[in-house]
């Protein structure tokens, strides 16, 4: 029997208030009211009764919902349209599982199917193109959903049928090169043409044509998602500059000779495990570790918002969880670029979805991942700009701890491999090699596979029964399946000894999948263990005991050999030698021209308040509160410093701070820089900065360089393409430079190369995007400060050099200049600034303290004041200064590095000056009772004169949704 | 002194249970995790325990709505042991999604039957929240509130949210009977709309117990705020701590 139960509200429909916003916000005002039904089809043997109570003890709401059984809510009239939203066949339904394990709490046993959809019914008059609209733009998105056509109300239950095993091998043997690379095409496997003729020539070897697996493998490991092919092969790079003579270099491995390098200089004995593990380890205290890793989902969250950023941050959290013998996840972090999200609808690329609603998808995909696996979101960040149109960027990090006996991991030639939590689908085939190319309009049709949705309690299960086992010594190794499947973890995982696998064994969602979809699926939240025969049992019991499945799979072998077969067929067989080292080097060409921007020309605004209040809209810096606040900040307890503090607790923190232990004083501070509005003019520059930002973050909250890791994160667009790749070059070395100045390691990283949009001929890049992740252990979370004035009559000090880089600034920005001048750091100069205000605060004379950044003094200050709910009085003449021209809007907006805005009691200026010796700082004001926010310029007189409380709307508008 | 047992429940997506033991175990009670699924296999008893703790978390996903799953899980695979629990005067705590577990399982505000009167349901923003909220200390009877003054601050952070009744006399009786124990406020007591009211609650009722005063649900987190420095500002000790030191020290005086 086939069961249509519909659930609307009774009272209050919040969803449907929600989405009649949304439609608002699209242009169309004939909608006047939008009713919201959840749809339950259920497909069993079970009786009128029996559906009965599952409507009333389990699927309504009594208080406040209705409800009918097979009564489809149909249009009554023309002013009323009704649309039914399911999933597509084969796309995981999150909400299935619980359903049918609540239906067996009711005591009902009969097998059952349950389907969910989603209806909307819209009152008002609509026409076709706008109820289509409506429909794309809002209600659905047809890579994973459709709409259910009204006639039909029956389950999508797919049916697929079942897989009959044949043995399909690719005649690479006899192809020449366009066929070679047809086959590359044809197959989605995104292999060059001498990637191509190598494998033909491994083959030709052995004697025989290569298995669609064994291409499929080979493919998987070596696609730039999963090999950073790039970062690691053979650059020339040519350098040229204006007056100064251009250099030549030959990179042989840009992560080894840059990023690596740096880590391996600076030998500090607190890195525990980098760049080899899954996230990077450091040193917590006497017996905890921690670990680190940022991660990027673009592409999937161009195409399908929610589920790739869900599956975005699902995935970083198996790092943590894979690092070592497993990490405890004790926080995330997410960084987006979009287009703004006024983008007009008219000017968008065909295929592209708007802006506004990406946003909304992907915080909302974070959002739910994250707070549904009880990790704290606690750091972020979120810029705009048009480059992003094509390809936004969701970088998602997470952290965790780990007994430090328990941070590596080896697993035995005799041990048996283990598939732990979700079942495979068809989910997710081709993510990593997809992932390694451009997209194009055509990409949502031929790599709709590659989009999944996350299912956070599977991981949260999982994350639970894996703790347990690993305290309990049961396994030798684990790794996540990400992307590449079950060919990246298990190929990586046993590179050194050898594998076999019997692939019949991994259970399914579904049947019909073949031997090589099982083998590279993508399914989520899976994870390998290696797992001692006899402690194989124990183990299976911990997992059951959580309603996780386990399942043996295969074995470790001592053969060097890569085995897979199917109901005891062969399907295939690779050296690990080749698959790991056979990938030919390329000699990838690199240039880098400085462009020179023509460095603006105009007067000083008469009106500085004007551009103080157009800076605080500044989508870059305005309040991100309508964000933060949907992402559970605080759970696990640990919250120390929060990433909105004040008076109000709606002021921006420079960084927070967390307690992984509840019981212990020792904290982590975790931070970011991103500005790729400096790459523009000199990305060297841009990664100075970008790491001059994230450590400053971590002083301006209380803590010091001491034990600080970074993690670089590069989005950048097709390294093919020697002028991308010139300025990935120019970035990775400013990288190396900076840390190594700094003083601080790089502990783990990663890149998503091929950000690039296609239309017709042309191709549009991304702006090269580095981001710049930073923890720090601090050793006492009493010493935090946070940003916000604190009391009338103090002190207010600037500390830091000022000059007129006003290149790449969000004050250029508003008259569409770029500039030239670009923030520059002297690592020497800033570790002194650094190093006097840790001392100061080490003397806990610091009341509050806030980094200069977008939008400088002025922005800083202005954030300082509104968020204390207090005013200032402030003199520019106070501030140290150099540049060629002196003006006032240079002083307050100029993005010069390595300033901090600090607040002293008055008693205590003696003391904080005698730090500050050899530092540059100018006592510039007093916080006032008075909320006025008054700025006095060069000339002495009156330059700005605002209530905060202006300043405040200001800065919270425009993105208060 | 006699120990005081805490069993705080945990299943598939709980995951406030560690904090929650924490803040238990800090005012000295002996704390357990305790899997449902070993309450329903009977491996562990119910009965060992002077407190049920049912932590925050997404229980389920949230699937279906908040708490729904897990309050089903205790009406029909557990109900004649709760029934027992409850009638042995113990004590019970549903703190966020346990607290929309208890609403929907019909033990709060309370009834023979297990009949639910009120709900948990979707904040009127339509979005999870993360705000610390100012809360009125509005009637005395529930053991769980002792000696804390008027005005608390606490943090929520919720989708389902809003408390609703089934009728008019639900209220009129949980106001009868001083079951409600907290309502959102402005700093000064003052009852107002969002964002003071994180939800849209009636009568911004942020937590209720049962007639006995033992069995007490809520949406804020008391175990966010245990110590100072979870404040956002630092500036008031951990006020949430009292409420676990109640139940302990309530166990110790009476059982």
């Amino acid at each position: 029997m086939k069961w249509h139960i519909e659930i609307r509200e009774k009272i209050f429909d919040a969803i449907g208030e929600g989405v009649l916003r949304d439609i608002l916000d699209l242009g169309i005002t004939t909608v006047k009211k939008v009713f919201f039904i959840q749809v339950y089809n259920i497909v069993g043997e079970i009786s009128f009764l029996e559906v009965k109570k599952i409507c009333e003890e389990l699927l309504v709401d009594r208080i406040t919902q209705n409800y009918t059984i097979n009564k489809p809510h149909l249009a009554k009239s023309r002013y009323e349209s009704v649309v039914e939203i399911a999933y597509n066949p084969g796309v995981m339904d999150p909400v299935e599982g619980s359903v049918v394990k609540a239906i067996r709490d009711l005591g009902i046993k009969s097998p059952i199917t349950v389907k969910t959809a989603k209806k909307y019914i819209l009152e008002g008059r609509l026409n076709n193109f706008q109820l289509n609209t409506i429909c794309e733009k809002l209600l659905y998105n047809k890579l994973i959903q459709h709409i259910v056509k009204s006639s039909e109300f029956e389950v999508e239950e797919l049916r697929l049928p079942e897989y009959q095993f044949r043995l399909i091998t690719i005649p690479i043997l006899e192809a020449n090169d366009k066929k070679l690379m047809a086959i590359s095409r044809k197959g989605q496997l995104f292999l060059n043409l001498k990637e191509m003729q190598t494998i033909k020539a491994y083959f030709k070897k052995l004697g025989r044509n290569p298995t669609d697996c064994e291409l499929e493998t080979i493919a998987q490991t070596w696609s730039e998602h999963c090999i950073h092919k790039t970062f690691k092969g053979k650059i020339r790079y040519i350098e040229k500059i204006k007056n100064q003579k251009s250099r030549i270099k030959i990179i042989n491995n840009l992560l080894k000779s840059t990023i690596m390098k740096s880590t391996e200089k600076l030998k500090k004995p607190w890195c525990i495990s980098v760049f080899k593990d899954n996230s990077g380890v450091i040193r917590f205290d006497k017996r905890y570790n921690v670990c680190f890793k940022v991660e990027t989902h673009n592409h999937p969250s161009a195409l399908e918002p929610y589920g790739g950023a869900n599956t975005g941050i699902g995935g970083v959290i198996r790092d943590p969880l894979g690092t070592g013998l497993g990490a405890k996840p004790i926080f995330n972090t997410d960084v987006f670029c979009f287009a703004p999200p006024d983008y007009p609808f008219k000017k968008l690329p065909p295929g592209v979805l708007h802006p506004k609603r990406i946003m909304k998808g992907v915080v909302a995909g974070v959002r739910d991942y994250g707070n549904k696996m009880g990790i704290p979101t606690i750091n972020g960040a979120i810029l705009f700009h048009e480059g992003f149109i094509g390809n936004p960027l969701v970088y998602c990090g997470t952290a965790g701890i780990l007994p430090k006996e328990k941070s590596f991991k080896e697993p035995k030639s005799t041990d048996l491999i283990v598939l732990v939590g979700g079942r495979t689908g068809r989910d997710g085939i081709h993510g990593a090699t997809f992932s390694s190319g451009e997209l194009t309009t055509e990409s949502e049709k031929v790599s709709s596979g590659a989009v999944q949705i996350g299912n956070p309690i599977e991981e949260k299960k999982m994350q639970e029964a894996i703790l347990e086992a690993r305290d309990k010594n049961l396994y030798n190794a684990i790794t996540d399946c990400g992307g590449g499947g079950l060919s990246s973890a298990v190929g990586e995982m046993g590179k050194d000894l050898g594998v076999e696998v019997y692939l019949e064994k991994v259970p399914l969602k579904y049947q019909g999948l073949s031997y090589t979809e099982i083998w590279i699926s993508e399914s989520q939240e899976r994870m390998i263990l290696s797992v001692p025969k006899n402690k194989l049992n124990k183990l299976l019991e911990i997992f059951k005991k959580e309603d996780v499945e386990a399942t043996v799979i295969g074995k470790f072998t001592d053969t060097k050999k890569l085995k897979l077969y199917y109901k005891n067929n062969l399907v295939c067989n690779l050296d690990m030698k080749f698959l790991h080292q056979g990938l030919p080097k390329i000699e990838k060409k690199a240039i880098f021209v400085k462009r020179n921007y023509k460095e603006p020309n105009f007067k000083e605004p008469k009106d500085l308040k004007k551009y103080l209040l157009r800076l605080l809209s500044h989508p870059d810096i305005a309040s991100k509160e309508w964000v933060i606040r949907q992402y559970d900040h605080e759970v696990q307890g640990g919250s120390i410093l929060k990433p909105l503090v004040g008076v109000y607790n709606d002021g921006p923190s420079d960084a927070s701070i967390v307690r992984p232990i509840l019981n212990s004083k020792r904290g982590l501070i975790v931070s970011s820089g991103i500005n790729f509005r400096f790459g523009f003019i000199d990305p060297y520059w841009m990664a100075g900065s970008c790491i001059d930002e994230a450590l400053r973050q971590i002083i301006a909250v209380g803590g010091s360089l001491e034990e600080v890791a970074l993690l670089d994160n590069f989005c950048w667009g097709n390294p093919d393409k020697p002028d991308r790749l010139g300025s990935l070059v120019r970035t990775a070395l400013g990288c190396y430079d900076f840390a190594l100045g700094f003083g601080v390691p790089f502990i783990s990283g990663k890149d998503s190369l091929n950000n690039e949009y296609r239309i017709k001929n042309k191709s549009i890049s991304i702006p090269g995007t580095l981001l710049i992740s930073a923890i720090a252990v601090m050793e006492d979370i009493h010493k935090a400060i946070s940003m916000y004035l604190k009391k009338p009559k103090d002190l207010i000090y600037i500390v830091g050099q000022t000059y007129d880089e006003l290149g790449g600034s969000h004050y250029y920005d508003l008259f569409g200049y770029i500039g030239n001048n670009v923030p520059k750091v002297n690592t020497k100069k800033a570790k002194q600034v650094f190093e006097a205000l840790s001392k100061a605060n080490s003397e806990g004379i610091i009341k509050a303290m806030h980094d200069c950044s977008e939008g400088g003094l002025a922005v800083a200050l202005a954030e300082m004041a509104f968020s204390g709910d207090l005013g200032v009085e402030v003199f520019l003449n106070e501030v140290p200064y150099k540049g060629n021209q002196i003006r006032n809007d240079f002083v307050l907006f100029s993005e010069s590095n390595s300033r901090f805005i600090v607040e002293i009691e008055k008693e205590d200026q003696k003391k904080f000056e005698n730090i500050l010796e050899g530092v540059p700082f100018g006592l510039i004001g007093c916080v006032s009772k008075d909320k006025i926010f008054n700025v006095y310029g060069l000339d002495g007189k009156l330059c700005i004169s605002a209530g905060i409380l202006d300043l405040k709307e200001a800065w919270q508008k425009p993105l208060r949704w | 002194m006699r120990k005081v047992r805490v069993c705080v429940l945990r299943t598939a997506g709980t995951n406030c249970d560690k904090e929650t033991a924490f803040a238990f175990s800090k005012v000295g009670a002996t704390v357990e995790l305790v899997h449902i699924n070993r309450l329903i296999e009977k491996k562990k008893d119910i009965f060992n325990y002077d407190i049920l703790a049912i932590p925050g978390g997404f229980t389920y996903g949230d699937d279906v709505s908040a708490g729904k799953i897990l309050a089903n899980e205790l009406r029909f695979r557990l109900i004649d042991k709760i029934k027992k629990f409850i009638q042995k005067q113990r004590l019970i705590i549903g703190i966020c999604n346990g607290f929309q577990v208890l609403i929907k399982a019909g033990v709060l505000p309370g009834n023979r039957n297990f009949i639910q009167e009120a709900s948990l349901v979707t904040n009127d923003s339509a979005k999870f929240e993360d705000r610390w909220v100012h809360l009125l200390l509005t009637d005395k009877r529930c053991i769980w509130t002792k000696g804390l003054p008027k005005i608390i601050y606490l943090p929520v952070a919720h989708a389902e949210g809003k408390f609703v009744v089934k009728d008019r006399s639900i209220l009129l009786r949980l106001k009868k009977n001083s079951q409600i124990v907290f309502q959102y406020c402005n700093e000064k007591g003052e009852l107002l709309g969002y964002p003071y009211n994180p939800n849209g609650s009636v009568e911004n009722i942020a937590g209720i117990c049962d007639e006995t005063g033992r069995i007490f649900g809520l949406m804020p987190h008391p175990e966010r705020h245990i110590d100072f420095l979870q404040h956002p500002n630092w500036q008031k000790n951990g006020i949430g701590l009292q409420i676990f030191r109640n139940g302990v020290e309530y166990v110790r005086k009476n059982f």
